[in-house]
């Protein structure tokens, strides 16, 4: 509180717009809102930016876990009119808990210890881009592509049945190159690549045009589950495996209907196959589908940050924000009071996803109606583990995908876990961070989930689980690598409101952004009908950038 | 950098390339003038780089610039720094001429010019062929200077090898990678590099890399293109054989000059010359078969008595079949005389690849000579030969007869060594057919279809040579069958192959040969040697092959046929009588092969298309019989004063003239004109009979 009051007055008090909280949702509205001539005033109570979306070192990111688990009461319990002034009723801000059953093991502190302020860890991760996705052309677009730097992942797994992963072949050159599949599943998963291309092809073409049918998959193959499709293409299980869930990334078992929460039709399962497609030599050198930025994914945020600080939006950070100002007759938003004690004024006023609205007065209960801030769409267990030697020789950054019922028959949904060396200063050189993720509908399925895949991968120095340690390694030769750090959480799935007041989505259970963006988006123009998301700027200070994107190869 | 569309150029493109045009040609003059007056100066090149920057193509421009480096270079008496400054100049000229267009042969030659001095470092330059091969990984002037590069920084072929594994695995549809992998490799294995020995361990690595390219996209070309060469590898033998040869191993022939031998009629033969060939039929062209490198040995005849020639159409010094003439003993004795051929046991046979014929060879067989009374009754017996069906009688197998020839597969591989390589051959063989069929059963593909007919035919000559069987006859033929539908472009080459498979399968053993062997009735002219007619009518035949295996056939008929061309046929040396009728023979020239056989009696060539075409395709195919040189053993002014129409039918007179045809009928063809039978009856003095009627 002393550290709060003992910033300046913020100059001026009246905004546009107030954002709380620097997420990438936060961030990208920022950024637009300020390019499109807004006045933003930035808000973050957290010292670093990038809140749920940041990258942290090891004790940022174990106290901003456990601070996010458990609810924090408003600092001043009242939540009755406060007497410092009489235009306003106060509605004080609440946070409550994103995060469940955290679980932080350190297996070898004195290792870390010394190391643990060198890392730059995702709380939303696993994450990658897929280089034809649509945040890499908002990247581009907005200019925030010059505070930003990618590498490739190099390449992909899939895990069989018996527990052997398996190099996924996502192009040409992959299928050409790879050493596991059989020459006939190559030529049957390579001619299933060209009819998918050569569907998309005349789609493009000519929309919906008679003439050309037959290199088309017909509207009743469009309109069946993806599953059937590959299966009436003849593709063998593998293959299946591979397409539907290393490449669509489809998270819910789609063999199995009565579990399957989001069956993938074949429209949406070629629309993910040709954005893999496109993203594989979108960059000449990008090696592959996927890239991950350099120092972490929190650089996203910062990097909109400070495009929008470029287009004057005012950033301050460890600044908690106390209460709301609701206009005491039009019961409408007014501003925010912050710790320091200042009030501050703007039209409009985007959330975090960490706060919420206590129970209005009633005297303004009939107003602030529908001011339900949480949407709650489910959960995602996340898991993140340090570790000290990667998972394949010669290889630090690549995905693993676990399909549904690969490690266990109740397995529902696929994990997916991501592994991302030193050489992308996430960690000290000869350190890998790995992440795992799966959606889940309760804690314990998500534990369950967590679990089985880090004991596939790891080495866990239990000593109450001596047993099947020494079972794991009779099964595989290779050496697996020892966990020396690991976290486990479960988080809510929010996704953004719009009201008077808006709020952001949470990281989603997805590898790439597009829903995220696409949620922005929608809230942008929710509150900006108007107004342009990332209008057009051929400003001179980037135009040499301009489509470009900076790749380390 | 490959197949994009091209653009129908803009009216503001029109001008900017007018505009260029007008620049060119004020420059072009200056430099003319430039060139014409020897002027070197540094100005002058500067006009000539200019113009080069924007028209690489301009020749002119290239060698004034190897005239000016060799002007300027005679200038610097050797200055070690101006030496390295004109020919700097040089390669940078070269490359911004490259950058204007990466396929200038000019430019890339001007570049292996300047390098060619050894004055000029070439460590930058593999940096630039990275850079351009980056734009264009399939560029063949860029692979082709890597090759010259390579060579100059002696880099060794392990390296550029992987160098191309690397390209390949980048993207393997680039065929200018396969090919530089197709001439690094042999060279590899010949030397037995390290990695690259034993052979068959190399190329099995080769067919699984080319495996991965064919199943993962079978429409692209150049995995296909690679795997055929792949394939050549496989099959060929470095050393040229034997495939066969008259009179074959262990045969007894026996001799006359007047009569035929019913007793015997598959070996009996007859000469009215008093000679008789020897042919050896090798399984590719070879040179230098003489009396010093093939010995005969017998009581009547010495190994220098003897003329070897080839058997070439056009006059080549290599052939696949030789021939030469033995006299028939002085004296008529009934005893058979041994005779022995020899060869491979010094060195002077020589395929094309440059490999000597090695094998140790002995053909052994008898000859016996009979009735040489030389005075006959001539005429009065002799009868025309009509080649109907009721002249033919199925040949009644006789036991005692022995199969008249012996193919020599099995005489010829006989050290160890080959033994294991035959093994790998057959494995990797068998292995590719069930992997192509694996891959048919997914797809239907017309280049997966001619290479497994193309496996299955090499496995069939694998097994011939141990069993003399083939077993994938039918399938093969069914495979072309189809590819004719399939691909009806091409459908001129499968009915070729299918062709080639239908007489592998009659001609490969006795058996079959027997079914289509008939006893001649009417063959009672006494110029014929015996009464034995093989015939393949009616076998919709395109064209010959598997003669190796007919050396002994002296009465042919292959009538009701599809027959273009007949080439091959030269091989069929004791050949008397010959019917090609109802084929598609397009021009005289098409029966070029006929001027080999010195037997040759009777010939129907009636009903085919010579001269229907107006143009004449073989002569396009086969040098013209104009430009041979082949010796003329008749009078050329006799022939030029005292036959009408020469010039018109100039070619028919090179084909007829050297033959002693007794019977032809050549009606039914466009060319059969009154004037033209008359013009060959002028030059015929033996012939008897022309279409059926009997020359007075």
């Amino acid at each position: 509180m002393s550290e709060a009051s003992s910033y300046p007055p913020i100059e001026p008090n009246t905004f546009d717009l107030i954002i709380i909280g620097t997420g990438l949702p936060g961030s990208l509205i920022a950024a637009t809102a300020s390019a499109v001539g807004k006045t933003v005033l930035h808000l973050d109570p957290n010292p670093f930016y990038g809140s749920h979306f940041a990258s942290l070192t090891i004790p940022e990111l174990t106290s901003f876990l456990n601070s996010h688990s458990t609810a924090s009461q408003p600092q001043s319990s009242t939540t009755t009119t406060n007497s410092n002034t009489s235009d306003y009723t106060i509605l004080d801000l609440a946070s409550s808990p994103l995060y469940a059953d955290v679980e932080i093991s350190s297996y070898a502190p004195e290792t870390l210890s010394e190391r643990s302020r060198s890392f730059n860890i995702d709380l939303g991760g696993p994450r990658v881009f897929f280089c034809a996705d649509k945040a890499i052309d908002l990247i581009v677009k907005s200019g925030a592509g010059q505070y930003l730097e990618f590498k490739s992942i190099d390449a992909s797994f899939v895990c069989d049945e018996n527990g052997r992963l398996w190099n996924v072949p996502d192009s040409r050159a992959a299928i050409f190159k790879d050493k596991t599949l059989g020459l006939t599943e190559k030529n049957q998963l390579m001619r299933f690549f060209k009819l998918v291309q050569q569907h998309l092809e005349v789609s493009d073409h000519d929309n919906g045009n008679e003439g050309t049918q037959d290199s088309r998959i017909s509207e009743e193959d469009l309109g069946s589950p993806f599953v059937e499709f590959l299966k009436k293409m003849r593709l063998p299980p593998k293959i299946q495996s591979i397409i539907l869930y290393a490449i669509a990334m489809a998270d819910y078992d789609q063999n199995n209907l009565e579990v399957c929460k989001d069956v993938l039709k074949t429209k949406g399962g070629i629309d993910r196959l040709a954005l893999y497609n496109k993203s594989v030599g979108r960059f000449p050198n990008a090696s592959g589908a996927l890239i991950y930025p350099i120092y972490g994914h929190g650089e996203l945020s910062q990097a909109f940050c400070r495009r929008a600080a470029v287009k004057g939006c005012l950033y301050v950070l460890r600044m908690p924000v106390l209460s709301l100002l609701m206009g005491k007759e039009s019961g409408r938003y007014k501003g925010v009071r912050l710790a320091s004690g200042q009030d501050l004024f703007s039209d409009q006023l985007v959330l975090d996803p960490t706060f919420t609205v206590p129970s209005p007065p009633d005297s303004l209960r009939k107003s602030v109606e529908g001011l339900n801030l949480r949407d709650v769409k489910g959960k995602v267990a996340r898991g993140i583990c340090v570790i000290a030697s990667s998972l394949k020789p010669n290889m630090s950054n690549f995905l693993v995908v676990y399909p549904p019922r690969s490690l266990y028959p109740e397995q529902n949904t696929s994990i997916r876990a991501v592994q991302i060396g030193g050489g992308l200063a996430v960690c000290p050189s000869g350190m890998f961070v790995l992440y795992f993720s799966a959606l889940c509908d309760d804690a314990e399925r998500g534990k369950n989930l967590l679990r089985a895949a880090m004991s596939a991968l790891l080495k866990i120095p239990d000593s109450e689980n001596a047993e099947s340690s020494s079972e794991v390694q009779n099964e595989n030769a290779e050496v697996k690598p020892t966990l020396l750090w690991s976290a486990t959480f479960i988080q809510e799935l929010i996704t953004g409101e719009f009201g008077y007041i808006s709020s952001t989505p949470m990281p989603d259970g997805n590898l790439h952004y597009s829903d995220l963006l696409d949620a922005t988006m929608k809230l942008f123009h929710e509150m900006y009908p108007d107004g342009e998301f990332f209008p057009e700027t051929a400003s001179p200070e980037d135009g040499e950038d301009e489509g470009e994107l900076s790749l380390e190869s | 950098m490959h197949g994009r569309p091209r653009k129908a150029p803009k009216p503001e493109d029109e001008a900017a390339s007018s505009a260029k045009a007008q620049k060119l040609r004020a420059l072009q003059s200056q430099f003319l003038s430039h060139h014409q007056n020897r002027t070197y100066s540094k100005e002058a090149l500067d006009v000539s780089a200019k113009l080069l920057e924007i028209n690489p193509e301009s020749y002119t421009a290239w060698n004034y610039r190897k005239l000016a480096v060799q002007h300027n270079l005679a200038q610097s008496d050797s200055d070690p720094d101006s030496v390295k400054s004109i020919l700097d100049a040089e390669l940078r000229v070269v490359e911004s001429a490259l950058k204007q267009n990466f396929k200038s042969y000019g430019a890339w030659h001007h570049r292996k010019w300047v390098l060619s001095k050894g004055l000029s470092s070439i460590d930058h330059e593999l940096r630039l062929l990275d850079r351009l091969q980056k734009i264009d990984s399939r560029n063949f002037h860029a692979w082709n200077y890597r090759r010259f590069v390579a060579a100059l920084m002696n880099r060794s072929e392990e390296d550029e090898l992987s160098y191309t594994t690397d390209m390949i695995n980048t993207n393997f549809s680039n065929y200018s990678a396969w090919h530089n992998r197709s001439v690094l490799l042999p060279s590899l294995l010949e030397r037995k590099v390290q990695g690259f020995f034993p052979k068959e361990e190399a190329l099995s690595y080769e067919y699984e890399l080319v495996h991965q390219a064919i199943f993962t996209d079978p429409d692209d070309q150049s995995g296909w293109f690679y795997y055929l060469w792949l394939l050549d590898q496989t099959l060929k033998t470095d050393a040229p054989l034997l495939v066969s040869s008259f009179p074959a191993y262990g045969s007894d022939i026996i001799l006359s000059r007047d009569r035929r031998f019913d007793e015997s009629p598959l070996h009996s033969f007859h000469s009215e010359s008093g000679t008789f060939p020897l042919v050896l039929y090798f399984n590719e062209a070879v040179e230098g078969v003489s009396s010093a490198t093939v010995m005969v040995e017998s009581s009547f005849c010495t190994n220098n008595d003897l003329i070897w020639k080839p058997l070439s159409i056009n006059n080549s010094n290599a052939a696949r079949v030789w021939v030469a003439h033995v006299k028939f003993p002085d004296k008529e004795l009934q005893q058979a005389y041994p005779m022995e051929v020899r060869l491979g046991h010094s060195q002077g046979i020589i395929s094309s690849g440059g490999f000597d014929y090695n094998h140790h060879t002995q053909i052994a067989f008898k000859v016996c000579a009979r009735s040489l009374e030389t005075e006959t009754n001539e005429e009065h017996d002799e009868k025309m030969i009509s080649w109907k069906d009721e002249i033919f009688h199925i040949l009644k197998t006789q036991s005692r007869e022995p199969n008249p020839f012996i193919s020599f597969g099995q005489l010829t591989i006989d050290a160890d060594h080959e033994a294991t390589t035959s093994e790998w051959r057959e494995e990797t063989i068998a292995n590719e057919i069930s992997l192509f069929r694996e891959l048919l059963s997914e797809i239907s593909c017309k280049i997966g279809k001619l290479t497994l007919a193309r496996l299955l035919s090499a496995h069939d000559a694998i097994l011939y040579q141990s069993s003399k069987k083939t077993i994938h006859s039918e399938e093969i033929l069914g495979l072309y069958s189809d590819l004719e539908k399939l691909d009806p472009l091409h459908s001129r080459y499968y009915k070729d192959e299918h062709s080639l498979v239908l007489l592998q399968q009659v001609t490969s053993n006795w058996e079959s040969l027997l079914r289509h062997s008939y006893h001649c009735i009417e063959s009672t002219l006494s110029c014929l040697g015996n009464s034995v007619c093989l015939r393949l009518n009616n076998l919709s035949l395109s064209r010959m092959g598997s003669t190796e295996n007919l050396l002994w056939v002296q009465m042919l008929d292959l009538s009701h046929n599809e027959l273009r061309s007949i080439e091959g046929l030269e091989a069929l040396q004791l050949l008397s009588c010959l019917n090609l009728s109802y084929n598609k023979l397009p021009s005289v020239t098409a029966l070029g092969p006929l001027r080999l056989l010195k037997s040759l009696k009777v010939l129907n060539v009636s009903y085919n298309e010579i001269g229907s075409h107006s143009t004449d395709t073989t002569r396009y195919l086969c040098p013209s019989p104009l430009s041979h040189t082949e010796e003329v053993d008749w009078e050329r002014n006799e022939i030029v004063t005292e036959v009408d129409n020469l010039s018109k039918y100039w070619e028919a007179f090179l084909i007829f003239k050297g033959l002693n045809l007794k019977q032809l009928d050549i009606s039914g063809n466009a060319i059969a004109s009154a004037q033209f039978k008359s013009f060959l009856v002028s030059f015929l003095p033996t012939l008897k009979w022309l279409d059926g009627a009997l020359l007075l």
